[in-house]
């Protein structure tokens, strides 16, 4: 086992340490409280959709409905949530159960997760245009306020990504319900043995992702103060991406919650990163995927040597 | 009986009697019978395990001994008769652990954290400190010096140690006391010391009212630990009795049929003249126009060294178009039909570079040759073009066969490819390898049923990965190939 094999988090955190060196030495100006806010800010529902992508992939699941279920999300948020509280809350509370229950059909019918959640992002997209047709709506004054808090020493996109961190680290790898859950990836067999319900942990594994999807949609609005049907369709790719860039794996139940969080700012300030090149925009996505490529070619260099010894 | 003089024997019987009833069986089965839709795995099974018994549990690949355990330890329903745990309801509440011989850990997981998944009511901030402690102490009870940090990924541990903590689980008190450990190959990745270490274990545990169910292929540990051996033989017990009534020799015999033939074998001892077409580094070698068999008991490495010999042989994209092997699965759904195409399509895949005209298939050709080995092979059906899924197994098997034999290749695989083929194809099969065997094809044919193995020209018997004997003619027999399948040697 290799040092990098061993600390998978190191790797994911030089990344971020290399890109973050890199832009400051382009623009120095963003070494500042109001610098980072800027540059970090629409990490903050990244992060937490990334976290949802993250729960589904803990229990060898993949989801392809986080980018659409996001935008519901902001829609209700920007919408009901703003006009009619309790009726938004209800409705979100409602998205979280349908969530849950989509894992345990998953699990009891044996059915293709990728299959299940692309058929959901058509609804949940037809949904959102339904409650949207139009880009529009209002974020919550509370939300909006929430969003824009300025805390002392540290901007809100820096506390918050902490935040999440801490949490869903408590949550998944400290406490014993979260090992469980890990164990459904690792040996879902195994579980079988001990008694244990695969189709009720699995419920809980998306209910746990609908409940941060949830979360991120109305980040999202906060950040943004309006929604629209399409807001945040990148968001499934983005997600799946920073899993794995935090030194998660498709398999096997090895996720790293801090990591996800690292990899959805990595992939943020990729971003930021190409604007500052002054890249014609064209190129910045492409230049994206490369930046995301290399990092990944990293880790596997790096997991293949800890093989080898 | 310890009866010592023969004024108090009486007595003493009678007091033995009554200490077995209070000591009342962890679990008895009464004439338990488990089928899988024809097949009967497990055929009226009578068996009670009380505490301070060890049961040895042997026999041969599909003796029944894996659906016996999983009809104790609660996996399995029975088909028909009775499963009781005295005292309790299932078999959780009676202290029954089971260890596999495939590791049911969670890789992904701690040490420490796998014990949580199998410990449900582990509750409170500090669980992790708690659970870290209970496996440290069952492991320096079995392993004294193991040296396994209860922190470490399972991931990163050496296959060893993993059975080690597998072990360590099945023992360690979760909730309720372990009462019936099954042990199913557990010394399989253990090194000799560490396996003696195991042995011990199971003998203070069982001195101390536990019991043990141990199943394993090294005779030696066997005869070493348990109070009575249980020999399976086609889903049936055929002998149970105190091990000290048992002989190496008697045991392996009680597991064999008694057969007497030979004279098949003898027949076919030939040419083995050939020049050989097949050596790989494992010893494995074969003659030009033999029937070479692998045996032993299932998963010791058969199938993976077919595969490896195969793969090394056949997956190069520079190999250009005449393949040197040709692969028979036995894993039908798996590695065998293409389930959505016809059966016409199922055959002529491996001959499609016969049947081309610059790159385009010859329809017309392609369907001859698939007619010509449909009438050759015998496929029961009417139309090449129905699917293949609309075949019984055995056709589907034949099928397989007539997608290999068709080939060009002079090699051909064939991994355990008789599963769940009747008795009447096998005939024809066999004929069919004899006879393209004789114009110079090789086969290398891996296969569970002792039986098939015994028409070859020579076996190599697999053990732990590696060969452990070659049997030629004369030596053929179910004896010798059980003799070498199973460690004879003492375990010391």
């Amino acid at each position: 086992m290799s040092f990098f094999s061993r600390h998978r988090i190191l790797l994911p955190v030089i990344s971020l340490a290399v890109l973050l060196a890199a832009t400051f030495y382009m623009q120095p100006r963003a070494m500042s409280y109001f610098g980072l806010n800027l540059l970090f800010n629409l990490a903050v529902p990244i992060a937490l959709a990334t976290i949802a992508q993250m729960m589904i992939i803990m229990v060898n699941d993949i989801d392809l409905s986080v980018g659409a279920f996001v935008s519901l999300v902001a829609c209700i948020t920007a919408t009901y949530l703003n006009d009619s509280p309790m009726i938004g809350i209800l409705m979100l509370v409602a998205l979280i159960v349908t969530y849950a229950a989509m894992g345990a059909v998953i699990d009891a019918l044996e059915l293709p997760a990728i299959v299940v959640t692309l058929g959901m992002s058509f609804v949940w997209g037809g949904l959102a245009l339904f409650i949207l047709p139009s880009p529009g709506g209002a974020s919550p004054g509370w939300l909006r306020t929430l969003m824009t808090v300025k805390p002392p020493f540290m901007p809100m996109a820096v506390v918050a990504s902490i935040l999440i961190a801490i949490v869903t680290h408590l949550l998944i790898i400290r406490s014993g319900f979260g090992t469980v859950l890990r164990g459904v990836g690792g040996n879902s067999r195994a579980l079988t043995r001990a008694g244990l319900s695969v189709t009720r942990l699995k419920a809980w594994a998306y209910g746990l992702a609908g409940l941060f999807g949830v979360l991120a949609g109305m980040a999202l609005v906060g950040l943004t103060t309006a929604a629209d049907a399409n807001i945040a369709l990148r968001y499934t790719l983005l997600s799946i991406a920073g899993v794995i860039l935090g030194g998660g794996e498709f398999t096997g139940g090895k996720v790293s919650p801090t990591g996800a969080v690292i990899g959805a700012l990595t992939l943020t300030l990729a971003a930021s990163f190409l604007s500052f090149l002054r890249l014609s925009p064209d190129w910045q996505i492409g230049s994206q995927g490369a930046i995301l490529i290399l990092v990944l070619t990293a880790r596997l260099i790096f997991s293949r040597k800890g093989a080898a010894t | 009986m310890r009866a010592g003089k023969p004024a108090c024997a009486p007595f003493l019987e009678y007091e033995a009697r009554m200490s077995e009833q209070e000591s009342a069986p962890i679990v008895s089965l009464t004439d338990a019978a488990k089928h899988f839709g024809p097949v009967r795995a497990l055929d009226g099974v009578s068996l009670s395990v009380r505490p301070g018994d060890c049961l040895g549990l042997v026999g041969h690949n599909g003796a029944g001994k894996s659906t016996l355990v999983y009809l104790i330890n609660g996996g399995l329903a029975p088909s028909s008769g009775e499963i009781a745990f005295p005292g309790a309801t299932e078999a959780a509440d009676a202290g029954v652990r089971s260890v596999f011989q495939e590791l049911s850990l969670c890789p992904n997981l701690t040490v420490a954290e796998n014990l949580r998944v199998s410990l449900r009511d582990m509750k409170g901030a500090s669980w992790r400190r708690t659970a870290g402690d209970i496996i440290t102490k069952s492991l320096d009870q079995i392993f004294p010096g193991h040296g396994i940090d209860p922190n470490a990924e399972i991931d990163s541990l050496p296959i060893a140690e993993r059975q080690m903590v597998e072990i360590a689980i099945g023992f360690a008190p979760r909730g309720t006391k372990a009462r019936l450990v099954i042990l199913d190959e557990p010394t399989s990745s253990l090194d000799a010391g560490i396996a003696e270490q195991l042995l011990t274990h199971i003998k203070k545990f069982c001195a101390d009212g536990g019991a043990v169910i141990f199943i394993s292929h090294m005779l030696g540990e066997v005869f070493e630990v348990a109070s009575r051996i249980i020999v399976l033989k086609d889903g049936g017990i055929v002998a149970e009795r105190p091990t000290a009534e048992f002989t190496r020799r008697g045991l392996v015999e009680a597991m064999g049929h008694v057969a007497a033939e030979g004279t098949e074998a003898a027949a076919s001892a030939q040419r083995h003249t050939g020049e050989i077409v097949i050596q790989t580094e494992q010893g494995l070698t074969a003659r030009k126009g033999e029937i070479v068999g692998l045996s032993g008991l299932a998963g010791h490495g058969q199938a993976a060294a077919l595969a490896k010999l195969y793969l090394s042989s056949s997956s190069n994209w520079r190999a250009g178009h005449r393949p040197k092997c040709v692969f028979v699965a036995g894993d039908r759904p798996r590695d065998g039909v293409l389930p959505l195409w016809s059966i016409l399509f199922n055959m002529s895949i491996s001959l499609l570079r016969q049947v081309d005209a610059w790159g385009w298939i010859d329809r017309k050709a392609e369907r001859a040759k698939s007619e010509e080995w449909k009438r050759r092979i015998g496929i029961r059906t009417d139309d090449v073009e129905n699917p293949v899924l609309s075949l019984s197994g055995g056709n589907q098997q034949k099928v397989l066969f007539a997608r290999a034999l068709a080939s060009t290749a002079p090699v051909v695989i064939m991994d355990d490819p008789m599963r769940g083929v009747d008795v009447g194809t096998k005939q024809d099969v066999y004929a069919m390898l004899r006879e393209e065997a004789s114009k110079g094809r090789t086969f290398l044919w891996y296969s569970t049923e002792t039986e098939e193995v015994c028409q070859c020209d020579r076996v190599f018997v697999f053990r732990n990965g590696e060969i452990s004997a070659e049997l030629t003619p004369p030596n053929i027999t179910e004896e010798r190939i059980l003799e070498a399948s199973f460690h004879m040697q003492e375990a010391s």
